[in-house]
């Protein structure tokens, strides 16, 4: 494509988004704020079969990468920058990297699915290293030498044979400033390629290392400008009024409850869809607490109470089933066992409750429409937008800037529609910013799951046969900036049909002869117009699904009266079905890894009981992901006088191939293994028969600085069982640590205390319950 | 609407704004200060944060009309002369924060603690930041960050 006026005056003026080694300079935050000023439009497709649409070289020798992914902490954006650095033969701290704006980086989808390095890694080293052999047949050219005599380092390329030698050209002497005019192939984005191969990875310096994240400076010195901060001149606020009983509709709105609120623009209603504009925030809040409407409630309870959810799951009738997997003869395996168990587990919904309310800035300027947004998603933002406003995609840009909490599909989503909207009905710009109460009541829930386990151990105490039943409540399964499932949308009566949902499956290596999995989705009363509405929260359904699948392992382990790692190891060595992808060694190196860390003792759970008050014990669990493998062995404190849990030590050992850097990867990897605590511990989205009853971080309590471990230890564990493979490929790093985590708890508290719970989250009246029961 | 003088960072300000406003959206809305973030609104995760007279104070449930006068720092006047403060560079030297959204509040509040009690032990530095919440769960960085960066002030 021809690269537009926008997009290079963005690369002269934009501080924000480029990520830059030092720490942003004032100026660099001037020049952000000028870069409100909307470029005139439109902002067609960035065509990622030109190089130019990746790649920038100036004249100083420094490059800036151009990626179509969102960096939402977990410093993705870092490791883009070591592995295209390394690819094009520059130096790492002379390289940007600008991530997720429709109208300047290539659509790579925004992030999701920890596979930033896995899948859209490759295609940015690809496109590097073809920079890379242009640049050298350049230097070639140019220094009239064959391109076999040249090597390249830092940018600069010299020539290392004959009379010629020592003579150099940087490569912003071959190309500062001006285009590559190279036309790339691969049928879609992840595709991409030049004809250059890659490198090995023991050419690569900067993999393995770890270069400081370039975004911290800026986040600590209060310099960072965020998503939440973005404003332009004329910019009105914008407050949400929600339905106070779930499926209420609106009969009228009473506007004079209003007229004294200075500043108020307008009060704007569509379907049940209400919002209040003023010209200045307070005046929104206190316009939003002061408006009075006139609802209608709904004829039926929208759900039943979560006091009463698993009962009312375990009886509903499905909407959709999941196609069973089944292995050997079930019927045979269970007729031929000496020992038969049964149990059910439970996992409510839980939120995403995104610390930072959802918000966005909408700029209608010059015909056009500018939305400035968090969401991971922004390509997706763009083209549900249009959608959703019948305006051409042309006419839209999402700006992806830093952002709060963002784990899955948040209601960053719907706050970007709703600024959209109300930027297009009053022709000025609108900046939309949820309250607490809405963000923790009406985001996105992972759905709840009631499910069976049934197990057989033969004489020897082998396991035989294995059945997994899930009930997910996953009826409403809202994708990512869908047009008719955004809220906006919803309270607009858009959406009739259902969603169908999903229930997912155990992800494990264990060799068993008879095994099923199965699982149906089942609804709630109401389909749409709900917080009680399903979205994609990190590692979508592993938690829950590992939560059972895990517990019922270490149950089985009792009744065969085995240590529980031991009896995982034996399940796995059993293993006989393909191992191509090295998923069952690689999990059996991860669980010795994590027991060789930790100092596990080889004994059968519980722990023989003290006398005091505080019960210790430990519990594994595992799981995969795609690619990638993860054992979690925890040591829990409970009380027995309180119920507190106290995770106290977790250790972690972790395969995702190969690590670009290690610094970043144990970060995030310490972060998600610490929410799966807090959701262990702490989360339920709770309701009774007509409204959400959590609403702010009182009635929904998270983990806090109180209950921080004493020690976790990350392991990554990164051998490679193909002795045929040249190198270690990078997998997704992330998501996969949440899988294990509630049955590693629940698991460490059967040690501890004998009591197995089957219940989330086990807070501290729950567990006292159990151990007085 | 009243006119409303505030000492931020060493700069005075005047605004008109109603007396009730609270100061959070004064300092992000009128004054440009991106530190302080609204998190809840409701004083109950920390991450408007803003120090006055050294004490750690939320301030979207903070009054504007109550803090006249007073100084006020925000996390954008905490480095001295171009200085990061010592908790600043431990927060880059444990790379602490995830997100980043919540770190306002965990730094001013480290802030405060670290100003009277400067050698806290583990329990106290649990205590001491409890309500200050992060969702992206950096808290075991931040223990560290906060450890390193009582070790700094006191060598």
């Amino acid at each position: 494509m021809t690269r537009t006026p926008s997009r290079r005056s963005f690369l002269q003026t934009t501080g924000m988004l480029v990520a830059s080694a030092a720490a942003i300079s004032l100026e660099g935050v001037e020049a952000f704020l000028q870069q409100a000023a909307t470029p005139a439009g439109p902002y067609p497709d960035i065509d990622f079969l030109q190089l130019d649409s990746w790649i920038v070289i100036r004249p100083d020798n420094t490059a800036t990468f151009f990626v179509g992914k969102t960096d939402l902490g977990q410093g993705t954006g870092t490791a883009f920058r070591q592995i295209m650095a390394d690819e094009l033969d520059i130096k790492f701290e002379n390289t940007t990297c600008i991530m997720g704006a429709t109208d300047t980086t290539p659509d790579q989808g925004g992030s999701g699915g920890s596979d930033a390095l896995q899948t859209d890694g490759y295609p940015m080293r690809r496109v590097a290293a073809e920079a890379r052999r242009v640049l050298l047949d350049m230097a070639a050219q140019h220094l009239n030498v064959p391109v076999t005599s040249l090597a390249v380092s830092d940018g600069v390329v010299r020539t290392t044979i004959g009379d010629t030698a020592d003579r150099e050209v940087t490569y912003g002497e071959l190309i500062g400033g001006k285009k590559f005019n190279v036309t790339l192939s691969g049928r879609n984005v992840d595709a991409t390629t030049g004809k250059a191969p890659l490198k090995s990875v023991k050419d690569m310096p900067n993999v393995g290392r770890s270069p400081r994240r370039d975004d911290i400076p800026a986040k600590v010195n209060g310099s960072q400008r965020w998503a939440v901060d973005m404003k332009v001149p004329g910019m009105l606020h914008a407050r949400h009024v929600r339905p106070p009983m779930v499926g209420a509709t609106l009969k009228a709105i009473d506007e004079a409850s209003v007229k004294d609120v200075p500043g108020l623009v307008r009060v704007i209603s569509r379907g049940n869809y209400v919002a209040v504009v003023c010209e200045r925030e307070e005046q929104a809040i206190r316009a939003a607490r002061q408006l009075k409407i006139e609802w209608t409630p709904p004829a039926t309870a929208p759900f039943p109470s979560s006091e009463n959810l698993f009962t009312f799951m375990r009886a509903a009738t499905p909407s959709s089933a999941s196609e069973p997997s089944v292995v050997g003869d079930m019927a045979a395996g269970f007729a031929g066992a000496a020992t038969t168990i049964e149990a059910n587990y439970d996992v409510p919904f839980q939120g995403h409750t995104s610390f930072g309310p959802a918000h966005a800035m909408a700029d209608p300027s010059n015909g056009q429409l500018t939305i400035y947004s968090n969401d991971m998603k922004s390509y997706g933002m763009r083209a549900g937008v249009a959608q959703f406003l019948k305006i051409p995609k042309e006419k839209i840009r999402v700006v992806w800037m830093h952002g709060p909490q963002a784990y899955g599909r948040t209601a960053a989503d719907d706050a970007g529609f709703e600024a959209a909207f109300l930027a297009t009905e009053l022709g000025r710009p609108v900046r939309v910013q949820w309250s607490r109460q809405e963000e923790t009541a009406w985001d996105t829930k992972g759905p709840a799951y009631a499910v069976t386990m049934k197990g057989g151990l033969d004489a020897k105490g082998q396991l035989v046969a294995l059945d997994y039943d899930a009930r997910a409540a996953d009826f409403n399964h809202v994708g990512y900036n869908e047009h008719d499932t955004v809220l906006i949308s919803q309270l607009m009566g858009q959406r009739k049909t259902p969603a169908r949902g999903r229930a997912s499956y155990p992800s494990d290596k264990y060799g068993v002869p008879n095994r099923r999995m199965a699982g149906s989705v089942v609804p709630m009363p109401l389909a749409w117009e709900t917080p009680v509405r399903m979205g994609n929260l990190r590692d979508p359904d592993g938690p829950q699904v590992t939560f059972a699948s895990e517990s019922f392992i270490d149950e089985l382990a009792f009744a065969a009266k085995a240590d529980p790692l031991a009896f995982r190891l034996a399940l796995l060595e059993r293993g006989t079905g393909d191992d191509s992808g090295f998923k069952r060694a690689r999990s059996i190196a991860c669980i010795k890894a994590a027991a060789e860390k930790f100092g596990w003792d080889t004994r059968p759970s519980p722990k023989s009981r003290g006398t005091g008050d505080i019960a210790t014990g430990r519990g594994v669990a595992y799981a995969y992901r795609s690619e990638t493998v993860a054992v979690e062995i925890v040591e829990v404190d409970v009380n027995r006088r309180t119920g507190h849990v106290w995770v106290k030590r977790i250790v972690c050992a972790h395969d995702c191939g190969l690590v670009i850097n290690p610094e970043a990867a144990t970060r995030t990897l310490e972060g998600g293994l610490l929410h799966s605590v807090s959701r262990a511990l702490h989360e339920e989205a709770r309701f009774d028969e007509s409204k959400m009853l959590t609403v702010d971080w009182v009635t929904s309590p998270t983990l806090t600085h109180a209950d921080v471990p004493e020690r976790i230890d990350i392991v990554h564990v990164n051998g490679d069982p193909n002795p045929n493979r040249p190198d270690l490929r990078h997998y997704g790093a992330g998501e996969t640590v949440c899988k294990p985590m509630l049955a590693a708890v629940a698991n460490a508290i059967f040690d501890a205390t004998g009591v197995r719970m089957r219940r989330l989250p086990f807070t501290a009246p729950r567990v006292l319950a159990a151990l007085k029961a | 609407m009243a006119a409303i003088n505030l000492l931020v960072n060493g700069m005075r300000h005047t605004v008109e704004v109603e007396p009730s406003t609270p100061l959070l959206y004064v300092l992000r809305n009128d004054l440009d200060l991106a530190g302080p973030k609204f998190g809840c609104g409701l004083g109950q995760c920390g991450a408007c944060t803003v120090l006055i007279r050294g004490e750690a104070v939320r301030s979207c449930v903070r009054p504007v009309s109550q803090v006249q006068n007073v100084e006020i720092t925000t996390l954008e006047g905490l480095a001295k002369s171009g200085q990061l403060d010592p908790i600043q560079q431990a927060w880059i030297d444990e790379q602490v924060p995830a997100c980043g959204f919540c770190q306002n509040g965990q730094i001013l509040t480290a802030k405060a603690l670290l100003d009277k009690n400067p050698n806290p032990t583990d329990a106290q530095i649990r205590d001491g930041m409890k309500n200050t919440l992060c969702r992206c769960m950096t808290y075991y960085r931040i223990n560290a960050a906060v450890k390193l960066a009582a070790q700094r002030r006191n060598a």
